[in-house]
């Protein structure tokens, strides 16, 4: 990353930036100078002569600035000159201050990462389930969620549709420490095929039988005839009685939590568009985002969401 | 020189005047069109596919730019929030850039694999849907609309004479590529690629 500022300037080019700009502050001066005296005297009784330009009988005096105004055009060209010695500005001269605007971002980091780091590595020592129970972290934790994970999570971690809820007991990939921290460090990618081909009728049996593993309303005959598929097809994953496997991440389908599920929304028809079209929920990795001393006081906030009730 | 001649001779005040204003473009401008640093792309970058770049189109036509920048600046309070910084070497196939000025919404560099599709679909089609509080417009009608992208291959054309390396076989396949394909999933297709070229932006 050493490199992203690019290569100094070439000689030619360092040059011409040099000329132009110490050519410009000293074609300002000149003027500057040049029009400090004017030609046109005043008489021995102190009239002064015009510049000769007349409208509706208005005529024009040709007095120099004011002296405050020349001396604040002084004032300009001295500090151009001073914040040009002290500044980067002259082709690749870098100013007797050696600052650039890469270093002070570096500084600026490396001034946080002293004050943060061991406050983070503090509680990185510490056991996920322990650290749910501090009160302290747990407000440093709840504000990197906030700011991370509250977007499709939601401030409150109930998610949303397509969003787990993280505040009950059903986890997709298991609520464990570690499979916390390995959704946080590697994210997930949801994987549920479309089943159009099986046919509506297949596509109508099973989801009649998926409502009876949750003892929602159902129509027995044909949830009876949608089992056998639910075996052939869907028990691979979500295993023979439904109930799931977190490995894959395939939702246990008995517990009546549906993660697709729009506000208003009746059961079956989540199951039937789930069945035709598939699912790919994916949970971005965020590692790279946050860090990995972050991800464990997070992973730790999430494991004392079930805490609270 | 007296004032009187360059007043009353008003072709003669305008040279003068552009002489005098080109400077600073002159100093500032002029040798960043040679620097290797601004000319030359990252390793790694590729132009945007059709899709991407149909994207790209409808970014630019819903003013997305009015309210999202496309620049992290090298402040840590910035970095720490979206990402490494920009670097023009990620930038030289933007024609035009679309770096913005204005944050009423987060800056949009790096949003790229930041959230899944999934959500981006979501908060296009209503953005109070997934952030209770936000103040962004809803665009339900990119769901609506598909792309014919008959215009495609013509985008691809100019790009590639403004230097953007589009192949031949690029631009013959650009129409099929995009035909029928819903403006959300080209939208959703040039976000998720934003910012994403650079190793180690974080």
């Amino acid at each position: 990353m050493s490199n992203l500022w690019g290569d100094s300037l070439s000689g030619f080019w360092s040059a011409w930036i040099i000329i132009i700009t110490l050519g410009t502050i000293a074609l300002s001066v000149w003027i500057l100078l040049a029009n400090r005296r004017t030609d046109k005297t005043p008489d021995a009784d102190g009239n002064v002569e015009t510049t000769g330009h007349a409208a509706d009988g208005i005529e024009e005096y040709d007095n120099p600035l004011p002296k405050w105004w020349f001396q604040l055009f002084v004032l300009t060209v001295v500090f151009a000159l001073g914040y040009l010695v002290l500044y980067p500005g002259l082709g690749n001269y870098a100013g007797i201050l050696g600052w650039s605007q890469e270093g002070q971002w570096e500084e600026e980091v490396a001034q946080a990462e002293e004050r943060f780091t061991p406050i983070f590595a503090q509680y990185q020592e510490v056991p996920i389930p322990e650290l749910a129970e501090d009160p302290e972290a747990m407000q440093v934790a709840e504000r990197v969620y906030q700011n991370n994970c509250a977007v499709c999570h939601g401030s409150n971690a109930q998610g949303g549709y397509g969003f787990p809820n993280l505040t009950d007991d059903d986890w997709l990939y298991g609520g464990e420490p570690e499979n916390i921290l390995t959704t946080l460090n590697q994210g997930r990618n949801g994987n549920m095929p479309a089943w159009q081909q099986l046919g509506q009728e297949n596509i109508e049996n099973l989801t009649q039988y998926v409502l009876s593993l949750s003892e929602e309303e159902h129509d027995a005959e044909r949830a009876a005839s949608g089992e056998s598929t639910f075996g052939a097809v869907c028990a691979a994953c979500h295993g023979p009685s439904g109930t799931g496997n977190t490995a894959l991440g395939a939702p246990n389908l008995t517990d009546n939590t549906w993660l697709y599920l729009a506000p208003g929304q009746e059961v079956g028809d989540s199951i039937r568009q789930t069945l035709r079209n598939g699912r790919n929920g994916h949970m971005p990795a965020q590692a790279a985002y946050i860090g990995e001393e972050r991800v464990h006081l997070v992973a730790a906030y999430v494991y004392s969401l079930r805490l609270a009730d | 020189m007296k004032h009187e001649i360059v007043e009353k001779n008003v072709g003669l005040l305008a040279v003068l005047i552009l002489v005098v204003i080109s400077f600073g473009g002159l100093a500032e401008v002029v040798p960043l069109f040679f620097q290797k640093q601004t000319t030359e792309p990252v390793e790694g970058l590729e132009p945007l596919s059709a899709l991407e770049l149909e994207g790209r189109d409808i970014y630019r036509r819903e003013g997305c730019v009015g309210c999202h920048s496309q620049m992290v600046r090298p402040f840590r309070a910035e970095t720490e929030r979206y990402g490494h910084y920009n670097v023009a070497g990620e930038q030289v196939y933007e024609h035009n850039f679309l770096w913005g000025s204005k944050r009423t919404g987060p800056d949009l560099a790096r949003v790229g694999g930041r959230y899944s599709d999934d959500w981006h679909r979501a908060h296009l089609y209503n953005p109070r849907d997934v952030v209770p509080e936000s103040v962004m417009p809803a665009y339900p009608w990119l769901f609506e609309n598909t792309l014919d992208g008959d215009a495609t291959p013509q985008k691809m054309r100019t790009l590639r004479q403004l230097g953007v390396p589009y192949t031949d076989e690029d631009i013959a396949n650009a129409t099929d590529d995009v035909r029928g394909t819903q403006e959300i999933t080209a939208l959703v297709a040039y976000l998720q690629q934003l910012g994403t070229v650079l190793e180690g932006t974080r």
